[in-house]
């Protein structure tokens, strides 16, 4: 197939990539931007590593095709930080030490993201739901759930933007 | 106040910001220039004589840079267990015979991954097929097909543990029950597949990023099968994307990009995905567990036997470790006047199975708290009360195996009795089952025939009072580099924020066995505290000097803050004292070594964790689906070091452990998986994850750095029998196989229904 020009803005930054139309965005993120912070952990659209956001909506990145993010606003893992400052979600992380590979994490902090756009005072059940496409094989979820938690309730403030 | 300053405190992983950012970079992550993409050939028989392998059309593809096959290496039979010749029997490229379906056949560089997988295509493989056997009880009969040469009816290893007079024991009991068990594999399903970058140069040096729990390992092992000198190895793992037991044996990733590498004379990625992942990695250990168990009619325990076949499929691995183990902890955590184990490790033509956080204990449990449940319930005496009479205590010794120095059961079983008590009656088909255990804290065994200690820590310490921390433990995710930071943070009387910690490097760490067994905290952990303390008298040195107090006063470092103990209030910064210390050394970094080996500590570990736990189990009797509502476990764990990382490794090993009991089922067709994936096979998600709060239990292990002993891995050991107990006071049905399947349930009702019919 003939590669393409795609135009593509990751965490505001404009790419202008030259890609085979059949590329995945997590090819595309990954290998061709080189923002490596999102990972792939399946072939089947099952574990949620690659979920990245676009717009406002929590997406398997290796579920679509580069080019139908086209003209859309995405966001991945190293689009949370703002000028060195760290996000909401990223902070509550590493207080409730809500990782522990790190190898979901990317994922898992842009679904909890995209969650807490949504629910602004979510039960724990809903974040449970809400987080029930990423897998972790290392924390067994709660201390994630409690990070959700702490944002929703205010325990973190927006810096560095 | 708590006589610690770090000990115990809420402190970031150290890791942290690197992967809450993304900017953690994994093997998966890594890029170097001129890189080639390997993909690996499979065979898709599981027993096979390999008679000719073509790839000159594989060649052909444009893209593709070059083929490897068995006759590209030096054919060394390989394994873990290396001070012992004859269970080194894996070729990772074997180079006459395929033994399961996925074993590499041949591996291929291109320029692309998806060259690379074209070119599979184009390798021709004439195989003769050979008679094959998935079962240990049908691969050790007679006329079962052979393995391996001179092994005979496929018994790979076999393990006997015994004390104490066990035709005796059983003599004196009153009632004897007898079970048997069948235990499934589980996969490690690390969220980074196994991966590797291999880069050899024209100086010959080998240079290699492996997702590896064990670095040093690797360039050991890697030295042996590619006739290099493990100086001329370097391992770099800085990020590792989960491990449990499955990585720190040769893989197919790592051995077949470094034969590539080598041929090449260019760097080499490999990357198994999810599927390969899956079929050609290795496994926990399915087991077949027969116990019978003899005790009073007051609940004494007298007596118990347990025969135990295991599915170690086609290579040896660390099964034969997990052979012991399994043994050994079937025993825990109570007293037996007699017992007596004997394991049978069985090849067959599957997947070969190895560690998996657990060890064997896992299964061992599976089988063991069922049962002790069962003979509660047919004496009518209480499971708790029964347990703790026969529970292991301080100073209790295993007969020729172990000594006890610190152990909380007593304790554990007082918190899970309160807890259950106060949960009362259960409404519906909900009930609670409690499970105990114990696990290790690190291995005393050395297979390995490592000349070195088993753990070293350098630490040293710069002009500026920040301190580098060299430690060839390694961290998979479990918080080793936090942990140790910590304990060098209390050690040398600073703060987390003063230490670096350096891991994941043969060339820049000294040597340590790695992150298996539950090891790291005690023996890395010691081998830190002794590192820093080396440090610290040297900086005491030049502070006694000139303090110009009393001999008799002696002088200390906490918190940054240089101080005669007798007067905390008197003192100076430790930055100050760094300078003048440095100084006096003329201009040298103050440098600290710390060691580790265990010496007369018995057979298996230094010190020995307990717990305690129960779970609350709600059972759709329709559909036989099973539910998690609620758990408490009891934890002794000796001195918490790292707060934050104990819990997380309560839970996690928990998600992993009920994933165990409930939902991670493979089943095998004729040699084959047959849920390769991760829509089929099914993990803990976090809707099915109940609350798993923990009652952690105050002792102290003097073994122990600080007091401390393992906690990341006992953990995996109760959780499956708990919700089978949990199971059997819900329904009344034995569940005698995991992972308890849903249609098990409904089909144990059934049987259940028929008999009280009759």
């Amino acid at each position: 197939m003939e590669k393409q020009l795609l135009k593509l803005v990751v965490n505001g930054q404009e790419y202008v990539l030259y890609i085979s139309p059949k590329s995945l965005l997590v090819e595309v993120i990954r290998d061709h931007i080189g923002l490596t912070g999102t990972k792939r952990g399946c072939d089947t659209v099952s574990c949620g590593a690659c979920t990245v956001m676009i717009d406002d909506m929590a997406v398997k990145s290796c579920s679509i095709l580069a080019v139908q993010a086209e003209g859309r606003h995405i966001t991945t893992v190293e689009g949370l930080e703002k000028n060195g400052k760290l996000a909401p979600i990223q902070k509550a992380f590493l207080d409730h030490g809500s990782y522990q590979c790190g190898f979901c994490t990317a994922g898992m902090l842009i679904s909890c993201e995209a969650f807490l756009k949504e629910n602004f005072t979510p039960t724990k059940e809903g974040i449970r739901e809400g987080i029930e496409g990423n897998i972790c094989r290392c924390t067994g979820y709660n201390s994630i759930v409690r990070a959700v938690e702490a944002v929703a309730k205010g325990d973190y403030r927006e810096e560095g933007t | 106040m708590s006589k610690y300053s770090v000990i115990n405190t809420h402190v970031h992983n150290v890791d942290g910001i690197a992967k809450v950012t993304g900017r953690a970079t994994y093997t998966f992550d890594v890029k170097l220039p001129g890189m080639l993409y390997g993909k690996i050939l499979r065979s898709p028989h599981p027993h096979a004589k390999i008679l000719n392998i073509d790839y000159s059309s594989a060649l052909e593809l444009p893209g593709v840079i070059g083929v490897v096959t068995g006759k590209d290496t030096l054919g060394v039979k390989q394994g873990i267990w290396r001070r012992f010749q004859d269970l080194c029997d894996e070729q990772i490229l074997p180079v006459d015979k395929v033994r399961y379906i996925g074993e590499p056949v041949a591996a291929v560089a291109a320029v692309s991954e998806e060259i690379a997988e074209q070119a599979l295509d184009l390798i021709d493989v004439q195989y003769e097929v050979l008679p094959a056997v998935y079962e240990p009880l049908d691969a050790i009969k007679k006329e079962a097909p052979e393995l391996h040469a001179g092994f005979e009816r496929n018994i790979n290893v076999t393990r006997h543990i015994e004390w104490g007079n066990v035709e005796e024991a059983f003599e004196e009991a009153e009632y004897v029950r007898e079970d048997w068990f069948k235990c499934g594999g589980q996969a490690h399903m690390c969220m980074e597949t196994r991966a590797a970058v291999s880069s050899y140069t024209p100086d010959g040096k080998l240079t290699v990023y492996h997702s590896s729990q064990s670095p040093y390992y690797m360039q050991g092992l890697l030295a042996g099968v590619l006739g290099l000198k493990e100086g001329n190895i370097r391992v770099i793992s800085h990020y590792v994307g989960g491990g449990f037991g499955g990585k720190f044996e040769l893989d197919g990733a790592i051995f077949c990009s470094a034969v590539l590498s080598m041929k090449l004379h260019r760097p080499v990625k490999i990357v198994f995905t999810r599927e390969e992942d899956f079929i050609a990695t290795k496994r926990r250990t399915p087991m077949s567990y027969y116990v019978r168990t003899g005790v009073k009619k007051d609940g004494t325990f007298c007596a118990r036997e347990a025969k135990v076949f295991t599915n170690g499929g086609a290579y040896t691995g660390m099964g034969a470790t997990a052979l012991y183990l399994t043994g050994f902890f079937h025993s825990f955590p109570y007293r037996w006047k007699g017992y007596r184990y004997d394991g049978y490790r069985v090849y067959t033509n599957t997947l070969p199975s190895t560690s998996m956080r657990g060890f064997g204990a896992p299964q061992a449990m599976w089988c063991s708290e069922q049962q002790i449940e069962w003979i509660t319930a047919d004496l009518g005496l209480d499971p708790i009360e029964m347990r703790r009479k026969n529970a292991h205590y301080p100073g209790y010794e295993v007969p020729g195996q172990a000594t006890i120095a610190s152990c909380g059961i007593d304790q554990c079983f007082d918190v899970v009795q309160k807890w259950v008590k106060e949960k009362g009656k259960l409404p519906g088909n909900r009930a609670v089952g409690i499970s105990a255990a114990g696990f290790m804290s690190g291995g005393i065994f050395n297979w390995f025939d490592t000349p070195y200690s088993f753990s070293s820590a350098v630490v040293t310490i710069n002009y500026d009072g920040t301190v580098e921390l060299y430690v060839g433990a390694q961290d998979i995710g479990q918080g080793s580099n936090t942990t140790l930071a910590i304990i060098c943070a209390e050690a040398l009387g600073v703060r987390v924020e003063d230490i670096k910690v350096h891991s994941g490097d043969t060339e820049h760490c000294p040597a340590d066995l790695g992150a298996w067994g539950s090891r790291q905290t005690l023996m890395a952990g010691n081998a830190v505290k002794m590192a820093a303390e080396d440090a610290k008298k040297q900086l005491l040195e030049v502070a006694y000097a000139q303090s110009g107090f009393n001999i008799v006063y002696d002088l200390d470092i906490k918190n940054r803050w240089v101080h005669a103990i007798a007067r905390p209030e008197r003192g100076y910064d430790y930055a100050e004292l760094v300078k003048k210390a440095i100084r006096g050394k003329d201009g040298q970094r103050i440098i600290g070594r710390g060691h580790y080996t265990p010496h007369g500590k018995g057979m298996i570990s230094p010190a020995y964790s307990y717990m305690l736990q129960a779970v609350e189990v709600d059972i759709d009797k329709e559909t036989g689906k099973i539910k998690l509502v609620d758990s408490l476990t009891a934890h002794d764990c000796g001195q918490p070091i790292n707060r934050l990382g104990l819990i997380g490794q309560l839970e996690g090993a928990f998600s992993m452990a009920a994933g165990y009991g409930y939902l991670e089922y493979m089943p095998y067709e004729d040699g084959k998986l047959m849920n390769p994936n991760l829509v089929d096979y099914k993990v803990m998600r976090a809707t099915e994850m109940p609350d798993v709060p923990v009652a952690e239990i105050d002792t102290y292990e003097p073994e122990g750095p600080y007091g401390a002993k393992e906690a990341g891995e006992g953990l995996t050991n109760p959780t499956a029998a708990a919700i089978g107990n949990a199971i059997f006071h819900a329904l009344g049905v034995q569940m005698k196989e995991c992972p308890i399947r849903p249609e098990m349930i409904v089909d144990a009702l059934k049987e259940k229904e028929e008999k009280e019919r009759k």
